[in-house]
C-alpha cells in the first residue's frame, strides 16, 4: 500500500503537480484544519470499526443513537419562532404545524429571557422583538390556544428564567386536563453558554447551577419525558469557536452539569438519560458531520468512563442542530437558501435528532413567512427527496471522514484536558479562558475574510454591482410593547393579589433553603405572579451577574 | 498635551447578547491604532452617553442585533445633544433593514454597517470622518 502509495505520487501526482499546481498553497476546514490532499487506508490504520464506529444504536454511538436511524422516522423538523405577543406566535405556530412542521421551538423576547415583565425600564424597544413577550400564566395560555400538549413536543429557548417557564408549561397542561407526565419537550436550561456566548444569564453561576439540579431532580420525578437542558454549542460556534472548540466547552459545560447532579446526590442514571445537546451547523460539510459523529463518540465514552453510568441512555448523546446564523450574508440573501441546504445536510448526515434550517432573510431581519415555508421545505426536500435518509450513517467509512472524525476527537480532547487543569468549565469561564479562545478564533475567521484567505461568495468575491432589496421584511408591530403592558396590567388587577404575595414570600423562603424551588415556582405562577416578580425574588437572595469584560 | 490617537465607545444598547461583532470590531479598531473602549452588555442609553462623554471619545459604535435600534438609538442621539456632546460622530452596525438605515442617518448617525463590512471600510471610515488635532 505505501509502495503504491509512493508510486502514485512520482509518477502521477507529482507530474501534474509540476505543470499545474494546486490552487492554494494550503487547504483548511472551515475551522483552519489543515486538509491533505487525498485520504486512504493508510489513515486509519489504528481504526477499529467495532471499537471506534460499532453498530448504530450501539455505544460508542458513533453511527447514531437509534438502530433505524431515520428508516424509522425523519428527525424533528422544529422551526425556532415566536415574535411579538402570544396571539400572533400562537397564529405562526399552528401554520407551521399544518406546513407539517412536527414540533414547536419556542424564541421568547429579550426581556422574557432576562427576567423582566414588559413594563420594566429596562424592556422599552425590546418587548417582542426577538421572540414572543411572557409576563404570566395568561400569556402561555393565549400561545398555546388550540395546541394539545400531549400531541406536539415543544422546545423552549429559555435559560436563567428556565424554572418558570417549564412551571407555566406544566401549568397549562394542568389546564388542558393532560398529566406532566405526559409532557414532551426541552428546555434550554443551559446557563454556562449565556455568560461565555449568549449574553441572556441573570443570577451568578453558583446559584444558577443549584437551580438547574433542582429542574433534574425535580423532572426525573414528575416529568420523566422531558429533556431537562439542552447544552448548546450553537452560540459558542456563532460567538465564533471552531468546530473542536464548540464540542469542547459544550462537552466541557455537560461535564460540569453532571458533576453538580453528582454531587447534590442525584443517580447519574436517573438524570443523564435526559440530557440532550443543541450544536451549529456550519459551512463545511465533511467536518461539521465528523463534529457530530465525533462528539457522540467522546460524549459516550465520557459518560461511562469518567462518570460511571450503566444506563445505555445515559450515553447517547442526543441533539439538536440548527444552521449557521453566522453565515448567513445580507448580500445577495437569495444564496442563503443553498448555505442553508447544506449546512441541513451536514446535519442529517450527522445523525441529528431534530433540525432547524434559518431563513434566507435573517441577516437583515427576523424572517418572513415566506422565506420560513422555504426554509422548513428544505428539510422535507432533504428528508424525502433526496436519498441521504434511507441508510443508516451513509457517510461512514470514508477514510476523510474517519479521519477527520478521530481528529476533531483528539482535539476536544486536548482542550477538555486543559478546562479540567483550569478546575473545570465554570472556572474556565471566570478565567476568562474559554471566551479568549472564542475571540481569537472570531477575529481570524474575519481577518482571514478580509485577507481573501476564506472566500465568501457575494461578499469578498463575486459580488453584485446594484443588490436587490429584500422584500416583506417581517416587522413587529410597535403597537406589541403597549398592547402587551396594558394585558400585564390587566391581569394584575384580576388576579388575588393576597395569594400572590404570600406565594411569592414562600418562594423567598424556599429559596433560602435547600429545598427544591420548582413547586414553590408552580404556586407562584398559578396565581398569576409575574416573571419578573418571580426573578426578582430570587435576585433578592441570589444577586446578579456582571461579566467581566477583556477584548 | 493633548491626545492624538482617535477615542472610540464600542457599545451594546439594550438587552442583546450578540457581542461577537462588537468585539471583533473593537479589536480591530485598536489594531489600527485607536483607542477603544468597549461597554459590554446591557447598557442604557444613559450609561453610553455618559460614559462616552466621560472617556471623552470622538466616536461611538453602536452595535445591535435584537431589533431595538429604532427605539434605542433615537434616544441615543437625543441624549447627545441634550448633553451638548453633538460633536461626537455616532456610527452602529447589526440587522437593521434598509428602510430603518434610512431613518437613522436623517437623526444623525453617520453610517450603519450591516453584517458582511471588512473591518478596514470601518476603519477608513472612522479617519476620514474623525479630525483631532
Amino acid at each position: 500500500m505505501e509502495n503504491a502509495k509512493s508510486y502514485w505520487e512520482t509518477n502521477s501526482l507529482n507530474k501534474v503537480l509540476n505543470k499545474f499546481p494546486e490552487r492554494k498553497k494550503t487547504f483548511v476546514t472551515g475551522s483552519n484544519k489543515e486538509v491533505n490532499n487525498l485520504y486512504d487506508p493508510l489513515d486509519l490504520e489504528d481504526y477499529d470499526y467495532l471499537d471506534d464506529l460499532g453498530y448504530p444504536g450501539e455505544y460508542p454511538y458513533t453511527r447514531g443513537v437509534q438502530p433505524t436511524m431515520y428508516r424509522g422516522r425523519l428527525w424533528t423538523m422544529r422551526q425556532y419562532a415566536g415574535f411579538g405577543d402570544a396571539e400572533e406566535s400562537n397564529k405562526r405556530y399552528k401554520y407551521l404545524l399544518k406546513n407539517g412542521q412536527t414540533g414547536l421551538s419556542i424564541a421568547f423576547d429579550l426581556p422574557t429571557q432576562i427576567g423582566y415583565d414588559s413594563d420594566h425600564p429596562m424592556a422599552h424597544g425590546e418587548v417582542g422583538k426577538v421572540g414572543v413577550a411572557i409576563d404570566t400564566l395568561e400569556d402561555m395560555e393565549i400561545l398555546f390556544d388550540g395546541i394539545p400538549l400531549d400531541q406536539v413536543s415543544t422546545s423552549m429557548t429559555i435559560n436563567a428564567p428556565a424554572a418558570i417557564l417549564l412551571a407555566m408549561y406544566t401549568a397549562i397542561a394542568e389546564k388542558q386536563g393532560i398529566p406532566a407526565s405526559e409532557l414532551n419537550g426541552t428546555i434550554q436550561n443551559d446557563i454556562l453558554k449565556e455568560y461565555i456566548a449568549r449574553g441572556t444569564y441573570i443570577f451568578p453561576p453558583l446559584p444558577s447551577m443549584r437551580l438547574i439540579t433542582d429542574i433534574f431532580d425535580y423532572c426525573s420525578q414528575k416529568l420523566p419525558k422531558w429533556n431537562t437542558i439542552s447544552i448548546s454549542g450553537y452560540h459558542i460556534r456563532e460567538a465564533g469557536s471552531t468546530a473542536i472548540q464548540e464540542i469542547a466547552f459544550t462537552l466541557a459545560n455537560g461535564i460540569a452539569y453532571v458533576d453538580a447532579a453528582v454531587k447534590r446526590g442525584l443517580d447519574i442514571d436517573t438524570f443523564a438519560p435526559r440530557l440532550s445537546f443543541f450544536f451549529n451547523a456550519h459551512n463545511d460539510l465533511f467536518e461539521e458531520v465528523a463534529k457530530f459523529r465525533a462528539a457522540r463518540r467522546l460524549w459516550a465514552k465520557i459518560m461511562k468512563d469518567r462518570f460511571g453510568a450503566k444506563n445505555p441512555k445515559s450515553m447517547m448523546l442526543r441533539f439538536h442542530t440548527q444552521t449557521a446564523g453566522c453565515t448567513l450574508t445580507a448580500q445577495q440573501p437569495d444564496n442563503n437558501v443553498v448555505r442553508v441546504t447544506i449546512q441541513a445536510l451536514a446535519a442529517v448526515l450527522g445523525g441529528t435528532q431534530s433540525l432547524h434550517t434559518n431563513s434566507r432573510d435573517e441577516a437583515l431581519s427576523l424572517p418572513s413567512q415566506k422565506s420560513v415555508r422555504i426554509a422548513l421545505r428544505t428539510q422535507q426536500i432533504i428528508g424525502y427527496e433526496s436519498g441521504v435518509a434511507e441508510t443508516v450513517d451513509p457517510m461512514a467509512g470514508s477514510y476523510y471522514l474517519e479521519k477527520l472524525t478521530t481528529e476533531i476527537e483528539q482535539g476536544v480532547k486536548d482542550y477538555i484536558n486543559q478546562i479540567d487543569q483550569l478546575g473545570g468549565s465554570p472556572k474556565a469561564i471566570e478565567k476568562g479562558f474559554i471566551q479568549r479562545e472564542i475571540q481569537n478564533s472570531a477575529y481570524q475567521y474575519q481577518k482571514d475574510i478580509e485577507d481573501k484567505k476564506r472566500i465568501i461568495v457575494g461578499v469578498n468575491k463575486f459580488q453584485s454591482e446594484v443588490e436587490e432589496p429584500m422584500k416583506d421584511l417581517l416587522k413587529v408591530k410597535p403597537e406589541i410593547e403597549k398592547r402587551q403592558v396594558e394585558k400585564l396590567k390587566k391581569v394584575k388587577e384580576k388576579r388575588n393579589e393576597k395569594v400572590v404575595r404570600k406565594n411569592l414570600m414562600e418562594l423567598k423562603k424556599i429559596v433560602s433553603t435547600e429545598q427544591n424551588i420548582m413547586p414553590a415556582i408552580l404556586d407562584c405562577v398559578r396565581s398569576y405572579a409575574t416573571l419578573g416578580e418571580i426573578c426578582d425574588k430570587l435576585r433578592e437572595v441570589f444577586g446578579e451577574y456582571k461579566e467581566s469584560i477583556k477584548i | 498635551m493633548k491626545n492624538t490617537r482617535i477615542r472610540v465607545l464600542v457599545a451594546k444598547p439594550g438587552l442583546d447578547g450578540h457581542d461577537r461583532g462588537a468585539k471583533v470590531i473593537a479589536r480591530a479598531l485598536r489594531d489600527a491604532g485607536m483607542e477603544v473602549i468597549y461597554t459590554g452588555l446591557r447598557q442604557t442609553p444613559e450609561q453610553i452617553v455618559e460614559t462616552a462623554i466621560q472617556e471623552d471619545v470622538n466616536v461611538i459604535g453602536l452595535s445591535i442585533l435584537s431589533g431595538a435600534h429604532m427605539y434605542l438609538f433615537p434616544k441615543i442621539m437625543e441624549l447627545l445633544t441634550e448633553k451638548e456632546a453633538t460633536d461626537i460622530v455616532v456610527i452602529a452596525g447589526g440587522i437593521i433593514p434598509t428602510e430603518d438605515i434610512m431613518e437613522l442617518k436623517k437623526i444623525g448617525i453617520k453610517e450603519i454597517f450591516t453584517p458582511g463590512t471588512d473591518t478596514n471600510k470601518i476603519v477608513k471610515f472612522i479617519k476620514e470622518n474623525v479630525k483631532i488635532a
